[in-house]
Order: structure tokens, then C-alpha cells, then sequence
């Protein structure tokens, strides 16, 4: 780690004028994915800004029926409340399928969205190409090691996956991402925090610099418990996805009203499929249906030389995912 | 007094609890300062630069040792990275040391360091090094060993299989990385390192540095986990040595987890391709098992797959053939059940192909093809029970509700598969030497340079030494982990207790015998004047056996006689002759059951059963830990481990713990082991033949067979991950 | 509360219920603060990048890993590492179940598997082996095969239950042949 500036602050102003001050400087609150990066010498913020004292840990239901998550949740808290085990048991599988409890005691929910990819050229600056890391660089990934790499939505530029689960079940239940600037609070809808690579890969969110995550808006759900979070990983549990999908169906008496559908480890960000969800609203629950959307959800996959298999085992995932969700197991 | 083969808790076991047992890198000491290794990151080339100047001026800074500064030793070697010279082997070899006052500023001032490289093409394509690759032999036993015709027999078989597995790198991770902690006292060395062989490394500084063996010592009480990679001397103990002299002050170095991952071993890459002939009654006719492993530029090492097929089975006809293949990576090393581990996967599955191909139960193949004497040199073994463990886990285990065809076994919608392999490790002892010491305070020390590395040693010396002394547990201490006491082999390969116990045993034989004489000559003693055959020694009391209340208690006899302590020194043997007589091996057999989601891939072993032929069990509480913990590693090696290298720059790309997969709670279901528990006395006195690997060997083959049978695919690459169940 | 710190400064920490003013650099974590400058080497050093749980100790009674937290926010709160886990009356019943068990091997992974277990002990004094699995599921352990920790932890619990327990035999002997 590189020696830094510390400093505590305890309300969201202080926090973002902090941050304007001071190039370069990062926000610290779980730490779980800012102090190992700072051990690899990834990131070397030359001040930090401990953020853990700003008041942003309640859950709350909304006046519209949803759920406002601070953004200083732990995510173990989140995922165990009653309200979200009650109204979103879709987003707390998807926190408890990933990382370990010690990391989810520590890992906060507005950490969990900026949480970097798991590309090895990306975490060990020993390679010298990663357009992520050094823009310009290039991608060592494109030929090297990619097994776990993207299959949608990639460039040439880099293939690197998102590594939460969290927010694959964010995506698939439209979370808005509440954020404070030095200009006020805006709100980022989900499906446009995380950017796709292009070519400029070294830009993970649409969040500015100097803009602090307030809270994590839930809108009601009305998927309640037709929904499912599905991870397939190398062990059983303390690893990153290969795959995994978040699916929730709004049933009516066998019949689709509407459905949502986001994978995880398959792009640079979760990835929404709405042209899948499209295909299964207004259809009776089936089977065959649910291989439809998964054909459909994969059918622009662009797999490389050692990911092929993401394809099938998306699809597959799909269908697991629907079937449990709609209640067909 | 029979306190061996009862399940004795650890008498560590407080210590570990309560973060009171200190394992290397915890030792204080004053002024101890901090070095952290500055790895290449390239796989081959040179050194053309290295700027250091922003280092140095870091703060706590106190010495950058690169290969323009740093000390040359007289008896440096290639295979350690010593910075002697500019050359770069591997990637992530160390390549400079920085030496600061606190461990972040090491680290910090570590990252300043620039170098520029001039990049020579590496070896890395481990197949296209097959043409190019040469024999080599593992502890002295040559490669390559042929019996009978095999050519010959193969072209006259019935039946045949031709199938080539792969294991990939692996890489060791004890929970504990590699440290030390180096201090110079003039031309005297003392080292604290975690290390499964300190006598061992002893002689290697001594001869580094130029100095007596006399003058060095190493000092390891605990070590955590070590599985193999902390037999050799790595880089970073000299290195730490070298900086600790620079700066003449005591330095530490403990290796962050992504340097586990090169410069301190590993278990290489295997390429083995299986011949197997049999008759149509399922008659093995001819083997032949040809491995090719990988080694680094800079040392042979050999990973003897074909081993365990020396002795496996009776088969006339065996051709076993190792050849290396020299790549730019860090050097491979022993790990948990080296060859064995890898070589059994290999055998084990080609016999299960065998089996199916013969319409034949995998158990009863096995049992047709069982042998009474080594099938190499007709040999009888020290002791072979295979067939009782057969039995007997088959029945716990319940093989004969299995059904014979691959996906006919289901639970709900997961498929269910049986698998079965034969476990092997060989037996193995070396000299060992022990002190036995009655203590003026009427307790008993009893004390070896061996390791206690998990295996429940400390537990073990005092046992032993309780038996053959008559005295109670709780009146006996041990010590180990010292080049100052009475040197022991290096704890691996299973030997550990076989090597140690007898030394243990006749030092205790000894002292016992001085004692009484001294107490017979002593005209104070209750004793006196008897014949050293009418007295005895039992609890801290020496007594005639006769009159036993003529006793006195140890202490007051050693306070009435100088109060110094007696003592007992043994250095025993093994027999060599043995060797010309008997063959020596242990044996298991063990059975797995896994469930595969078929449409997702994923595996997991439901449950395990192993019954083993060790010998006698000499704790049954630590060896049940040595088993099951073999087991899991044996699961690890089926369904999880794999090092991935970067083909351009064989750098380890999953080098942590996120992503180098070593199982995890949730993959481990019921495992149930025993053991048959007969001594085998031709080895040793206690009958003991060594647990610590047994258990990794065959357990990926049973459950690579299971997930066969319960998916009808066969992988013959390990790990078997979802990605190749749903390929 | 905007307190600024940048070269090394005195810090006030509370740990194992004592208070220690101890002298560090903002970019030390709070594991090296405890081995390298409180000498509690209790805390194991196992990854230094939060994937193998080793160095798990509570902070305000939660576990949490001590390689990911930096010193200085251990400041104000109550830490407890395992040289704070058996009391004046003697070691807690986990330490005492693992002790007996076989639990601790190599024993390097130990501590933090105690700590995570008596944080769950606390908040669930009746777990079923899901639940032991599920809250020591962050904790690798390269020797015992995690079999014989759970079994601890089961005694532990059934003796701090109040229930007369002994170990099961299988835990001790394996099974019976």
C-alpha cells in the first residue's frame, strides 16, 4: 500500500467536498475491495476518505411500498433484514451467494456496486497490458487467460466480467442508485450506472468522481418469491460466478404478467436481457418457453477461444433460473 | 504404561486455541526490522536495469539488496535465486529485497522499485517440450523400470485401453506462508523458519554462507500446514539471511499469498498416457504408464506418477517411464503425496475404464488382479491387508446396491454416481536421533528435530516415550523443531513417526538403564545393592519389584545425586537389509459418491468412505485428522485445484486465494474413515507405517469414476469443472 | 467528527476489553497493528487480501478481517481477537471442544475459526450443521477437512447449552470397523 492522507468524515457534504478537494482521493467504507487493490498497488488514492461515520446504514420502506438501502449498509445486513427477505428474497440470495460472511459484515451496498472486475490482468500490475488499468495499454486478455471473461457486450479493448452478484439482482429488480455531487443529488437508474467497455474501458460507472452513493432506491416488487438467484461457480461456495442469473416472474394463474431477467459473470456489467423479458411476458409458463428467452437472451454472444461454454451454461442457467422462479421445479 | 493407539488430545491443542503456540514469523526480538521480495515479472531474459533510487529514499528504508549489491556467497546455487547474477529463470523470481524498518514501508518502498528487462523467448509450451524432454529419477529411484514384454503382451491382449489423463500445476498453500526470521551474531546464523526440514536446511545456509554447520540453527515449534513446499530451502531464507547481515540487525520475511505461487514449488503439470492389456476374463496382461511432468530451468525435479503402478497390482508385464520437460517456471516440489497422488488419479480411472469395458464390477477387477507380493520383485510385503479394506469399506459403504450402468443412479433430478480406486503410499524410514532426559523436577523431557506440522508429533514423541518409559503423559514434555536437539529426517513422505519412534524408544530404553544402575550404586537409595534386573522405574518411582514400597521418587533421587539431569541419546537406523527382504507399502481402498446437476455441471462428493492398511495406528484421534484431511485434498485435486498459467508469460494468473480453488466447507460431505490397525513390526518397533498421504492418493480417481458413473462422461482432465461436465 | 492524520500518530484502541495508545501509519491495517506492533500474533496473517478468513477478528462483536481494515478505523471500537477469548475462569467451551477434538491441526487457521464460531454461538446458541457450515463458510482449512471443526462446534454449543454431552465416538475414533 501507498502511504496516504486520512481522513474521517460524518455527513455526505463534508464527504463530497472532500473528495473535490483532493485528485485522486477515494471514499473508504468496507474496504473490501479498495484495500486489497491498494495491497496490489492498483489503486494508490493519495488520501482517503473514510466515510463509515456518515449516518447512510438504514434500510426503510418507501411511502410508493418500496425500499431505500443506504449506501453504508452492510451488505449483511441487507440481505437479512425482514424487508428484504420479505419483499426483494431475490437481492438477499443473490448478497449471500457471494463473498463470505466475514467480507459481507464489512462490505457496504454502495461498495458493492463499484466493486472492480476479477480480470487477473487487471489485478496484478506484474502485466503490463490492461486497458482498464493503464488506458492505452492494451488487452491482455484477448489471447491470454479467459475463461471467465465476457461473452456480451465486450470490445476490443476489454473483456473483463463484473464480479457482483448483488448487482445482477439489482439490475433485474430496477434499483435506482441515489448519488450526491457538489452540484446536489441526482439519480442513476441501474441499467445505466455500470457502462460497457467500448473504448474506455478504464471508466467502471457513470458515477463522477465526485459523486458519493447515497442510497439504493428499490421500486415494489411485485415478484416476491417467484423469483430465484442461480450462481454457478468452481466451488461450492467463496468463489466468483461463472455464470449466474437473477430471474423474477410476475405470475398470474399460470400466465406471465411480466418478467425480469439480468446475468452475472457474462459482460462488464450486469446484463439485463429486456428482449428476453419481452419474449415471456403475456405467455403461459412453460418450459419450452423459458428455452426460448434463454435463446434469446444469448443469441449476441460473441464467446472467445476459451469461454465458449458461458453460452450453453448461460442458457442453461436461464432455464434453471425461470423454472425454479415460476414455480415449475 | 499403554498410552499408544488410545486417542490422546493433542498436547498442543491449548496452545493452538489460544493463540499462544508461535509460529515463525512470531518471534520478537530487538531491533528486528522487516524485508519484502521484489519479484521478476518476466519468464526469461536478463536484468538491464534496475532503478532503485526512489526506493531507497522511501521512508524506514534502511537496505535495496539487488544483484549489483548484494553479498556473494561462496556457495551459492543455481537453483536459488540469491541475486548472484542477472539472470531471470522464471516469473516471479526474486530479483531484489527491500529491507525497511516496518513491514508497510518495506512493502511500500518495495513497489518503487523499476526494472527494465531484456526479455529472452521462454520455454512454456509443456507438450511441444515432449521431444526435447529427458529422464531424471525421484529420491535416487531411477525413472524409467521395466518388467517382462509389454510390447509383446499388448499386441496379444483381449482387451485394451489407451487413454491419456492430465493434472494440472498445483500449488501447495498451507494456511501459513513461508517465513523467517534471520539474526546474525558474529559468523553465528539463527534462523526461524517454518520448514519441514531444519536440519536439512542448516547444512544448505551453512554451505551458502560459508560457515560451520555448527555455526547455524534453526528453530521451527509450529508449523502451519506445509504439505511439501516447506521441505526445500527457498530463496527468501537465505535472502533474509543476506539482508540480515547487510543491515546487522535480525530481519523478517514472511511471503505475501501471490508469492506462494512460484519461487517455493509446486506440484507440476502431468501428461500420463495409460496402456493397459487384459484378457476377456479381465486379467491384466500389460501396463505400460508413461509420464511426462514438468520441471523449472534451474533444477530436475521428477513428479513419479508411474510409481504406485509398480506396485498396484500383479500384472507380468509393467514398463513405467518418466520424462521431464524443462520450462521457465519456478521449480516444482514435492507435494502431498508427490507422484502418488497425480499417478493414482491416472491408474485408477484407466482401470475403471478397464472394468467397463469388460462388463465388470470395478471392485471385482481389482480383486481378480490383486497381488500377494510386490509384482516388481516378487517380494513379500512388511505387511498387506488391501483385501480387508476392500471388504470392509464396500460394506460401509454399501457398493453392492450399486448399479453398473453410468446414469442409473438418481436422486431427485441430480444424477448419482459410485466410484471406487485403490489407495497406495510407500512406507519409508530414515535415521533419526532423540534425547530422553529425566529432569530434576521428577518430570521428563523427551526431544527430536523433527516438525510439528499438523501431524500431532509432539503428542506422538510424548507417547511413545511414555510407553517405553512407564510414566505418565501428563509427567512428560517434548521438544522438537531445533537443530540443537537430536537431528531428525525432514517431515515428509510419510516417515515421520517411523523415523522418529524408535529413536524415541531406545534413548528412552537407555536412560531408563542408567538410571537404574546409578540408583543400584547409589547406597542412599531404597535400592541399593539390588540387581539392576530387580528394579524397575514406573510413574516417577523407582522400586524393587519385589517390595515395591521400597521406592523413592525420581526427583529426590536426581536432587540426592548432583541434581543433574540423566540422560538417554539414541541415533537409530533403519534396517537396509530390509529392503533385499521385503517390500513395504500401505495400502486403502476408497469409495465416493457424487451428485451431478446434469443440465449445470456442477459435482459434489456426498460422502467418502476409506478403510486403510497403515499399520498400527498410534493415535486414533490425530490420524482420523490426517485422513479426512487427505480426503479433502484428494476432493481438491478431483474437482477444484488448477494454477492457470499465462501461456506468454507463465505467470500464474489465479495467484490468491479468491481464485486458486482449495475446497471450501460446503464441498465436503460425510467422509468416513478407519483404518485396519495392524502392526507391521518389520518397519518398526510400534508397527507404524505413516498416514499424512495415504489419503489424496486415489480419492480423485474414486471420484472421477463416480462422476463417470453418474454422467456416463469421462474427463480425463483434472479439475472436473462444470465448464467440462456441460462441454 | 473530521479528524485528519497523515504521518504517524498516537491511537487509541480497545482491544480484548484494554485500552492500548499505539503509534502508527494510516496505511498499516489492522492486522499488522495487532502482530508486528501489539505482538498479538494470535491473528493469523493468511492472505493479506480478505479470501481465506485467517485473520478474522470482531469488531464490535462481528466478525470481520482484520487484513481489509485499516488500523485507524479500529479506533472508538471494541476489538477481540482470540487472546481474548478464554476468561479468568478458564478457556471458552469452543476452545476446550476444539482442544479435545483434534479441530486444531496445524492449528494456523484456528483462531479465526473459533472467533467466527463464538460470534454464531452468541447469536444462535443452537445451530444445526447448516448453519455452522454457513457462518464458517469464509474460513479456509487446508488440514482437518473442516469435519472435526464442525463437531467442536457442536460440543461447544451442547455444553454451553447446558446439555451433559460427551463427544460423539465416530469424532474421536472414526467409526468403529
Amino acid at each position: 500500500m501507498n502511504p496516504f492522507e486520512y481522513q474521517q468524515v460524518d455527513e455526505p457534504a463534508t464527504a463530497v467536498d472532500a473528495i473535490s478537494r483532493w485528485r485522486g482521493s477515494k471514499f473508504l467504507a468496507g474496504g473490501t475491495n479498495l484495500i486489497d487493490l491498494m495491497k496490489n498497488t492498483v489503486e494508490q488514492p493519495p488520501k482517503l476518505i473514510d466515510i463509515n461515520h456518515i449516518p447512510l446504514r438504514g434500510i426503510e420502506q418507501t411511502p410508493d411500498g418500496g425500499v431505500k438501502l443506504g449506501a453504508l449498509a452492510r451488505n449483511s445486513d441487507t440481505a437479512n433484514h425482514p424487508l428484504i427477505r420479505k419483499n426483494y428474497p431475490l437481492l438477499s440470495q443473490a448478497i449471500l451467494s457471494g463473498a463470505s460472511p466475514q467480507l459481507r459484515n464489512m462490505a457496504t451496498n454502495g461498495g458493492n456496486l463499484l466493486q472492480r472486475t476479477r480480470c487477473p490482468y487487471f489485478m496484478d500490475p506484474a502485466f503490463s497490458r490492461c486497458n482498464k488499468r493503464t488506458p492505452g495499454s492494451g488487452c491482455s486478455a484477448l489471447e491470454g487467460f479467459h475463461e471467465n471473461h465476457a461473452i456480451l457486450g465486450a470490445s476490443d479493448q476489454c473483456i473483463a466480467t463484473h464480479p457482483s452478484d448483488m448487482c445482477v439482482a439489482l439490475a433485474a429488480l430496477e434499483a435506482k442508485v441515489r448519488v450526491r455531487g457538489p452540484k446536489g443529488e441526482r439519480i442513476i437508474a441501474i441499467g445505466d450506472f455500470h457502462r460497457l467497455p467500448g473504448t474506455t474501458p478504464q471508466i467502471d460507472t457513470t458515477l463522477m468522481p465526485d459523486e458519493l452513493i447515497v442510497s439504493i432506491d428499490l421500486p415494489p416488487s411485485p415478484y416476491g418469491s417467484h423469483s430465484h438467484y442461480l450462481k454457478i461457480r468452481e466451488r461450492t461456495s467463496y468463489a466468483f460466478a461463472l455464470v449466474s442469473v437473477a430471474a423474477a416472474i410476475d405470475v398470474d394463474s399460470g400466465w406471465i404478467r411480466g418478467a425480469r431477467l439480468a446475468l452475472g459473470g457474462v459482460a462488464h456489467k450486469p446484463w439485463r436481457v429486456e428482449a428476453a423479458e419481452a419474449a415471456l411476458a403475456g405467455q403461459k409458463l412453460s418450459i419450452s418457453l423459458f428455452e426460448q428467452a434463454a435463446s434469446r437472451a444469448l443469441s449476441g454472444a460473441r464467446p472467445r477461444r476459451d469461454n465458449t461454454y458461458k453460452v450453453e451454461m448461460a442458457k442453461r442457467a436461464i432455464i434453471r433460473a425461470l423454472t425454479i422462479a415460476g414455480g415449475l421445479a | 504404561m499403554n498410552t499408544i493407539g488410545k486417542p490422546i488430545s493433542r498436547v498442543d491443542g491449548k496452545l493452538k486455541v489460544t493463540g499462544s503456540a508461535r509460529y515463525s514469523a512470531e518471534f520478537d526480538m530487538p531491533g528486528l526490522c522487516y524485508a519484502v521480495l521484489v519479484q521478476s515479472t518476466i519468464p526469461a531474459g536478463r536484468i538491464a536495469g534496475m532503478d532503485d533510487s526512489l526506493a531507497r529514499k522511501a521512508a524506514g528504508v534502511l537496505a535495496v539488496l539487488t544483484p549489483e549489491n548484494a553479498q556473494r556467497l561462496p556457495g551459492a546455487e543455481k537453483r536459488l535465486s540469491l541475486l548472484q547474477d542477472n539472470q531471470v529463470y522464471y516469473n516471479g523470481q526474486p530479483v531484489a529485497v527491500v529491507v525497511a524498518e516496518k513491514l508497510e514501508e518495506a512493502h511500500h518502498a518495495a513497489s518503487l522499485i523499476k526494472i527494465r528487462y531484456s526479455v529472452s523467448a521462454p520455454k512454456l509450451d509443456f507438450v511441444a517440450g515432449f521431444p526435447s524432454s529427458h529422464p531424471g529419477n525421484h529420491n535416487g529411484e531411477p525413472g524409467d523400470m521395466s518388467w517382462g514384454d509389454v510390447d509383446g503382451a499388448l499386441k496379444d491382449s483381449d482387451i485394451k485401453i489407451d487413454q491419456v489423463y492430465t493434472t494440472p500445476i498445483h500449488h501447495h498453500n498451507p494456511m501459513e506462508p513461508h517465513a523467517a526470521i534471520a539474526q546474525w551474531n558474529g559468523d553465528e546464523l539463527t534462523v526461524h523458519e517454518s520448514a519441514q526440514d531444519i536440519s536439512g536446511h542448516r547444512a544448505k545456509l551453512a554451505k551458502l554462507f560459508g560457515v560451520q554447520e555448527s555455526n547455524v540453527r534453526l528453530i521451527c515449534l509450529f508449523v502451519g500446514g506445509g504439505f511439501g513446499c516447506k521441505g526445500p530451502l527457498w530463496s527468501h531464507v537465505p535472502l533474509a539471511a543476506m539482508a540480515a547481515r547487510q543491515v546487522n540487525r535480525p530481519v523478517k520475511i514472511v511471503l505475501e499469498r501471490p508469492q506462494m505461487f512460484g519461487p517455493v514449488g509446486a506440484r507440476p503439470r502431468t501428461h500420463q498416457r495409460l496402456t493397459v492389456g487384459a484378457t476377456r476374463e479381465g486379467k491384466l496382461t500389460a501396463i505400460r504408464h508413461e509420464v511426462h511432468a514438468h520441471t523449472s530451468v534451474i533444477e530436475d525435479y521428477l513428479e513419479s506418477s508411474a510409481f504406485p503402478t509398480r506396485v498396484m497390482y500383479g500384472c507380468p508385464n509393467v514398463s513405467t517411464i518418466h520424462r521431464i520437460v524443462d520450462l521457465n517456471l519456478g521449480t516444482p516440489t514435492y507435494t502431498r503425496a508427490p507422484g502418488v497422488a497425480t499417478g493414482t488419479y491416472a491408474l485408477e480411472v484407466a482401470m475403471d475404464e478397464l472394468a467397463y469395458k469388460l462388463n465388470m464390477d470395478p471392485l471385482q477387477l481389482r480383486l481378480l488382479n490383486y497381488t500377494e507380493n510386490d509384482p516388481q520383485t516378487k517380494l513379500p510385503f512388511t505387511g498387506k491387508h488391501l483385501r480387508d479394506c476392500y471388504t470392509r469399506a464396500a460394506e460401509r459403504f454399501g457398493w453392492s446396491n450399486r448399479t453398473r450402468e453410468p446414469r442409473s443412479m438418481r436422486d431427485g433430478s441430480q444424477l448419482i454416481g459410485w466410484g471406487v480406486a485403490t489407495e497406495t503410499y510407500p512406507a519409508n524410514r530414515r535415521p533419526a536421533s532423540a534425547l530422553v532426559r529425566f529432569k530434576p523436577d521428577g518430570r521428563v523431557l523427551v526431544a527430536t528435530g523433527t516438525h510439528e506440522i499438523g501431524n500431532g508429533i509432539y503428542t506422538i514423541m510424548i507417547q511413545t516415550a511414555a510407553d517405553a518409559l512407564n510414566v505418565s503423559p501428563d509427567l512428560i514434555d517434548a521438544q522438537l523443531g531445533d537443530t540443537a536437539l537430536p537431528p531428525a529426517p525432514i517431515t515428509a513422505g510419510s516417515m515421520t513417526v517411523a523415523s522418529v519412534t524408535p529413536a524415541i524408544q531406545t534413548a528412552a530404553e537407555r536412560v531408563r538403564t542408567r538410571l537404574l544402575q546409578m540408583a543400584v550404586a547409589d547406597s542412599g537409595s531404597p535400592v541399593h545393592d539390588a540387581s539392576v534386573d530387580e528394579v524397575d522405574f514406573k510413574d516417577g518411582l523407582i522400586f524393587r519389584k519385589l517390595s515395591p514400597n521400597r521406592s523413592e521418587k525420581l526427583g529426590d533421587f536426581i536432587a540426592r545425586n548432583g541434581g543433574q539431569p540423566i540422560e538417554g541419546i539414541a541415533h537409530v537406523e533403519p534396517d537396509e537389509t530390509l529392503k533385499q527382504k521385503f517390500a513395504s507399502h500401505s495400502f486403502g481402498a476408497v469409495f465416493a459418491e457424487v451428485s451431478v446437476d446434469p443440465d449445470l455441471g456442477p459435482t459434489r462428493v456426498r460422502r467418502v468412505t476409506a478403510v486403510y492398511d497403515v499399520g498400527k495406528v498410534l493415535n486414533e484421534k490425530t490420524a482420523r485428522s490426517q485422513f479426512i484431511g487427505g480426503i479433502v485434498w484428494g476432493i481438491g485435486l478431483a474437482l477444484h485445484e488448477d494454477s492457470h498459467m499465462d501461456a506468454r508469460t507463465g505467470r500464474i494468473v489465479n495467484e490468491n486465494l479468491a481464485d486458486y480453488h482449495v475446497p471450501v466447507n460446503a464441498d465436503i460431505g460425510e467422509i468416513d474413515v478407519s483404518a485396519i490397525d495392524i502392526a507391521d513390526t518389520h518397519l518398526n518397533p510400534l508397527g507404524a507405517r505413516g498416514i499424512g498421504e495415504i489419503g489424496i492418493t486415489g480419492t480423485a480417481a474414486a471420484v472421477a469414476n463416480a462422476i463417470y458413473h453418474a454422467t456416463g462422461k469421462r474427463i480425463r482432465d483434472l479439475p472436473i469443472t462444470p465448464q467440462k461436465l456441460i462441454a | 467528527m473530521t479528524s485528519k492524520k497523515s504521518q504517524k500518530s498516537l491511537v487509541e484502541l480497545r482491544i480484548n476489553g484494554e485500552t492500548i495508545e499505539v503509534a502508527f501509519a494510516p496505511h498499516k491495517t489492522l492486522l499488522e497493528v495487532l502482530r508486528e506492533d501489539l505482538a498479538l500474533t494470535g491473528t493469523k496473517h493468511g492472505c493479506e487480501l480478505g479470501e481465506c478468513g485467517t485473520c478474522a477478528v470482531l469488531v464490535d462483536g462481528l466478525p470481520v478481517l482484520s487484513c481489509l481494515v485499516l488500523g485507524l478505523e479500529a479506533e472508538g471500537r471494541e476489538v477481540t481477537t482470540i487472546e481474548g477469548m478464554a476468561t479468568a475462569a478458564g478457556l471458552h467451551p469452543l476452545q476446550d471442544a476444539f482442544a479435545d477434538l483434534g479441530a486444531a491441526q496445524c492449528g494456523y487457521c484456528s483462531p479465526a475459526f473459533l472467533l467466527v464460531a463464538k460470534e454464531l454461538l452468541e447469536v444462535n446458541p443452537s445451530p444445526n450443521r447448516d448453519e455452522i457450515r454457513e457462518a464458517l463458510s469464509g474460513n479456509l482449512c487446508r488440514c482437518t477437512g473442516y469435519i472435526k471443526i464442525y463437531e467442536a462446534v457442536e460440543l461447544a454449543a451442547a455444553r454451553m447449552r447446558g446439555e451433559a454431552v460427551e463427544p460423539a465416538t465416530e469424532s474421536i475414533y472414526g467409526f468403529e470397523v
